[in-house]
């Protein structure tokens, strides 16, 4: 049998030189942290769609959350003799013997979202966003979308500490530096969810005179600008003119926010990670040539004029 | 009227803790108090006070009662989540309001039930009784939203947590309400004295004839019904069930609400009033720190040194201390340690 599908295998790549035929042979072990969250969820199916679209053979193991999960998820997926692994890390450390182990039997390894601490010899590529890229985009945006404008801007951040805020914060400000007429008046941790962003918005608006002082929001993710609309909307306001309303993350009720014309513009945490890594797969499997060492996703601009309604019904099928 | 002005002079440390926090952030921030009306209701920080502390205020009512019976109830935060997905989902497959907030209510209760179930006929400790439901809790409201926020647009589910009525939000409506109605039935009745028999003494409360546990079980399920209406106003107020941070943490919040409003954890004496200008202490702080304009690294220590400060102004020691000073007082009693007003 396992000589049948060789000899196939032989054939097949023999007749047909080309990556998709390669792409049509691979069988490739998936290590899902778990589903922690609505982008997870969403990651996990585009990946199976992805994976169905090229026609590789994805093995599926979900690590509830657990490190060990994963571990024996890559010795199985090794004991297998799958093509490649694909590994979204639940933590950074605590990898260099296992995927030592996955060298060894020359499987490589893709890491898709996080980074981890380990020798980058170890594994093909990593996949990821760069998030301090997401909040430039949004401070590109405003910028572009105010000119010369005086425009004082509100932040609502993430969870006071974490990556996603430090890095989100630093890209928007490194986008709004040099152009004096924007300026970011009020920050407070709205903690990514949409019951503080709302709270914290109110207090921003009573802070700011009503809201009269507030030319635009910026929130580190769109759950907490969920919320920030409605006490902007329950303010007397109207969240999309009298404040621009710009944040982070594509998930799909803001696409609902924004075909309502309550929200300007948000940047998108593509949930395709697998697509770049399938595509790195292929290209290395067909002739060797080696990655760059970091694939970095696009963080796409999604504003009024991109049919938000359109990408709603797209992505609400996703799970998020 | 004596009854009233004795009722105030129990009340009188959390009414001036509240007067203070209350001044401080009007010192720093000078619009603080001011209120319009606007869209049919009364408008500003202050309003936003009694609003947003409306799920913390609900589950001090019934948290209170709990620790009046020396319990204490930590899956409150759990069951809003829970209540809330039930809500959520009973309202987007197309349930009329009516019959969703019945079964919302039962729901809570029901939780309740099984807190009160463990601690009366289980003899179980409350708090590794209701711990179950703390840690269990989110998981059930998980499946129950399938791990999305389920969101929904129904206008009457809505109005409990954004509608007004008289020109106040309907979450200070539903609070003061509630509030009035639980503090009527147990000071008006009896019922107030048997929980307390209960904190001081279960065994001797049930050999004098009080019957403890029904009693155990009607408090716990209190706690769970009133617990199931913050979680309704939590829902309604961002038209959407998130399962993972709605009431998160909020038990802690009660249960320290509770304390700031004098009743003790030992059992035995409550005031609900306490308790619910114990939540007001609470959401002014926070709403305070937000006008204030600190960066959020301040927060919680901003919030954490506010709160030493009342607890030690209210403790036993300095109590004591400030008889000791009270110069009609000096020369009299020396050093009798007199218990604090509560």
């Amino acid at each position: 049998m396992t000589k049948l599908k060789l000899l196939c295998g032989a054939a097949m790549a023999a007749a047909l030189m080309t990556s998709a035929a390669f792409a049509a042979d691979m069988t490739v072990g998936f290590s899902q942290i778990g589903s922690e969250s609505g982008w997870r969820a969403a990651e996990t199916s585009v990946t199976k769609q992805e994976a169905e679209k090229r026609g590789v053979d994805l093995k599926f193991a979900d690590a509830q959350q657990k490190q060990e999960n994963q571990i024996k998820a890559i010795r199985s997926f090794i004991a297998q003799g799958v093509d490649a692994i694909l590994l979204a890390p639940v933590v950074a450390t605590g990898w260099d013997a296992v995927l030592e182990e996955a060298q060894d039997a020359e499987i490589p390894v893709v890491l898709l979202d996080r980074q981890i601490d380990a020798p980058d010899s170890l594994y093909l590529t990593a996949v990821t966003s760069d998030q301090v890229h997401e909040g430039k985009v949004a401070g590109d945006w405003l910028v572009k979308q105010v000119g010369d404008k005086p425009c004082n801007v509100v932040e609502l951040q993430g969870t006071t500490g974490s990556s996603p805020a430090i890095n989100r914060k630093k890209g928007f400000e490194q986008a709004i530096a040099g152009h004096d007429n924007i300026k970011i008046t009020r920050s407070q941790t709205g903690d990514f969810t949409r019951t503080k962003g709302k709270e914290v918005m109110e207090s921003f608006i009573k802070a700011e005179g009503g809201g009269k002082g507030i030319c635009a929001l910026y929130a580190h993710n769109d759950d907490m600008a969920v919320g920030a609309i409605q006490a902007i909307k329950e303010a007397g306001l109207k969240p999309g003119s009298d404040i621009l309303v710009v944040s982070i993350d594509a998930v799909p009720d803001i696409f609902q926010a924004m075909a309502n014309g309550e929200a300007n513009a948000t940047v998108e945490l593509t949930p395709n990670m697998a697509g770049p890594a399938f595509d790195a797969l292929e290209k290395y499997k067909a002739d060797g040539t080696k990655p760059e060492k970091w694939i970095q996703t696009e963080s796409k601009l999604y504003t009024q004029s991109d049919d938000p309604m359109k990408v709603y019904d797209e992505k609400k099928g996703l799970g998020y | 009227m004596s009854v009233a002005l004795k009722g105030l002079r129990r009340l009188a440390p959390q009414l001036v803790t509240l007067a203070v926090v209350l001044a401080l952030i009007g010192f720093a921030f000078p619009g603080f108090f001011q209120l319009n009306w606007q869209n049919g209701r009364l408008y500003g920080s202050l309003v936003d006070v009694l609003n947003r502390g409306a799920p913390v205020a609900l589950l001090a009512i019934g948290m209170t009662l709990v620790i009046a019976t020396k319990g204490i109830d930590l899956s409150v935060g759990a069951v809003m989540a829970i209540t809330g997905a039930v809500a959520a989902s009973l309202i987007t497959s197309d349930m009329p309001l009516a019959v969703t907030l019945a079964l919302t209510l039962l729901v809570g209760l029901a939780c309740g039930l099984w807190n009160g179930a463990l601690v009366a006929f289980l003899d179980i400790q409350p708090i590794i009784a209701t711990l179950i439901l703390m840690v269990a809790g989110r998981g059930i409201a998980q499946l129950i939203t399938e791990g999305v926020i389920l969101t929904f647009n129904d206008a009457g589910l809505i109005f409990f947590g954004s509608g007004s009525v008289l020109g106040l939000p309907m979450p200070v409506v539903l609070w003061l309400l509630f509030g009035v109605l639980v503090a009527l039935l147990v000071r008006r009745t009896a019922l107030g004295l048997l929980i307390e028999a209960i904190g001081v003494n279960r065994r001797a409360s049930m050999l004098s004839g009080v019957r403890t546990r029904f009693l155990l079980l009607t408090v716990y399920a209190t706690s769970g019904l009133c617990a199931a209406v913050a979680g309704t106003v939590a829902a309604a107020d961002i038209r959407g069930a998130d399962a993972n941070n709605a009431g998160l943490w909020l038990e802690l919040d009660a249960i320290l609400a509770v304390v700031l409003g004098g009743t003790s954890l030992l059992g035995g004496r409550f005031s609900i009033a306490g308790s619910l200008i114990g939540a007001m202490i609470i959401q002014a702080i926070n709403t305070g720190i937000l006008l204030s304009g600190f960066p959020p690294e301040f927060n919680l220590i901003i919030k954490a040194a506010i709160i030493v400060v009342i607890l030690v102004v209210q403790s036993p020691a300095s109590q004591s201390l400030f008889v000791y000073l009270r110069p009609e007082r000096r020369d009299a009693t020396p050093v009798t340690r007199e218990r604090p007003a509560r």
